[in-house]
């Protein structure tokens, strides 16, 4: 036994810390996804800006649930009495609105997703987990390189999965995308759109352009995570799905 | 037996988990909303405690220019003094038939003086005006002008009892709601009488409504009718929302 281990090169298998952030992560991204959708129901009118509502203009409005379009207002009436005053308008649509319980979920999940994230973004910078599996090596990033590994992953040559994090650049670069830049925006947004906490920090509303703006990001950084996680199952179904699946849980 | 790990992965989860569980169960020591059990309201009480522990005690909310005013939807109750819905008020009618002239604020419970104060009454009070966001729980916002007397001066002017930890709102159309004494004491949290320069609009909650900036919308009664101060959190049991919105 012995004799026959220390011959072989060791196999790098995924760390227990990473197996066990990656599922509480995973789960409680997907709650976030769900209730966020939820959410978005309610009202599902984007804007850009501080302020957005049924009597201002949208960017963009999705076909959602039955309140896309209602138009169930009375006659709106303006507060001055000059032109283009700003008006108000009372509701008589019942609208579809399930955020009781699809908040609170939003943000039980987060509270779940931002205590594993710190823990793991610790133990990612203290084990060198990041800088030896996911930054590429010197000289590993060029831009051939980069082209290449996109080229062969648009034709679905994906090479069979090894048992722990021997990654491929295009692999690394996504990784490092959604842990450093992805992540954190969703977070930073969320908190963006706290009138708690921007009223005890009001740089959230100033960097995103008002609470508005931090929604519609917020919005688009979700879909991006969603799109990420079909091409990453994707990609594990094409590299060995049982392999891959048991060694992201058993580690085997 | 030696144990080879100070702390093993499975005693370290039933700690934590423990040590959860008691921050989440203060049911017990009654020094917050209770969570019934529900998962979804100790999540809430999650919230709540790491909002008043980690963020500062009193910042203001942003305020806007005039020119920021923006158009400003009425949802919820509208219109109390329609018989054709079911939020439908004969008390409220008849005040409002009378343009309010009857109309009293009722304050009442842990205060020295409990009274009725008239809209006149509540306009002695120095004003306070603020251009604030409306952050709706549905997803939408609005920017209104808001003028009315701060709460902490109609509280200190009732002899608020310094034992009173939450202050309750009663509404003609039935809705209550409470917030705790930090939020109340707050500078921008006003009882509002005027709307972007003119009396409140019946709409948005004639003749009297709350203004609590650091929350969402629903917490800003409209249609004021009684306020009352306790020293204990005044259960109306599980409505399905989270009592404390500062998220």
């Amino acid at each position: 036994m012995h004799a026959s281990q220390s011959s072989l090169p060791p196999v790098k298998r995924h760390r227990r810390w990473v197996k066990s952030t990656h599922w509480i992560i995973t789960l409680s991204f997907m709650v976030l996804a769900f209730t966020g959708y939820v959410i978005l129901m309610s009202h599902p009118r984007l804007y850009w800006g501080e302020v957005g509502n049924d009597l201002t203009p949208a960017l963009f409005e999705l076909p959602i649930s039955r309140n896309y379009q209602h138009g169930g207002w009375e006659k709106s009436t303006a507060f001055y009495n000059v032109a283009g005053s700003p008006v108000s308008a009372s509701r008589t649509y019942d609208i579809f609105n399930q955020n009781g319980w699809g908040r609170s979920l939003h943000f039980l999940s987060a509270w779940f997703l931002i205590v594993t994230g710190l823990v793991y973004l610790l133990a990612g910078f203290f084990t060198r987990h990041f800088k030896s599996a996911l930054l590429p090596a010197p000289g590993e990033f060029t831009r051939l390189e980069f082209w290449r590994d996109m080229v062969s992953h648009v034709r679905m040559q994906i090479p069979a999965a090894g048992k722990g994090p021997q990654y491929g650049l295009l692999q690394k670069c996504t990784y490092l995308a959604v842990i450093f830049i992805l992540l954190p925006l969703m977070v930073l947004t969320g908190l963006a759109m706290s009138p708690a906490i921007t009223a005890s920090y009001p740089f959230l509303l100033t960097m995103f352009g008002g609470g508005q703006s931090a929604r519609t990001i917020h919005f688009f950084a979700s879909v991006s995570l969603i799109l990420f996680l079909v091409v990453h199952v994707v990609m594990i179904i094409r590299s060995g799905f049982k392999q891959q699946i048991s060694a992201m849980t058993f580690g085997k | 037996m030696k144990r080879k790990h100070l702390l093993t992965r499975r005693t370290a989860i039933i700690t934590g988990l423990g040590s959860l569980g008691g921050l989440l169960l203060p049911g017990c020591t009654k020094k917050l909303p209770p969570t019934y059990g529900n998962l979804l309201r100790m999540g809430d009480a999650l919230t709540y405690i790491a909002q008043r522990s980690l963020l500062p005690g009193q910042s203001l909310a942003k305020e806007y220019g005039h020119h920021e005013l923006s158009s400003f939807p009425a949802t919820g109750t509208t219109n109390p003094a329609d018989k054709s819905t079911p939020t439908f008020s004969e008390a409220y009618s008849r005040l409002n038939t009378s343009t309010f002239t009857d109309w009293r604020l009722s304050v009442e419970g842990k205060v020295a003086k409990p009274g009725l104060y008239s809209l006149a009454d509540l306009q002695q009070f120095p004003a306070r005006t603020q251009i604030t966001r409306h952050n709706c729980e549905e997803g939408w916002s609005a920017i209104g002008e808001w003028t009315g007397a701060p709460l902490t001066l109609l509280l200190h002017h009732a002899g608020i009892l310094s034992t009173a930890r939450f202050v309750n709102f009663y509404a003609y159309d039935g809705y209550m709601e409470s917030i705790d004494m930090l939020d109340a004491l707050h500078p921008q949290t006003i009882l509002a009488y005027a709307m972007n320069g003119s009396s409140l609009p019946l709409p948005h909650g004639a003749p009297l409504r709350l203004r609590v900036e650091r929350q969402i919308g629903y917490k800003s009664v409209k249609y004021l009718q009684r306020i009352v101060v306790s020293d204990e959190f005044v259960d109306m049991g599980d409505s399905g929302w989270a009592w404390y919105t500062g998220i």
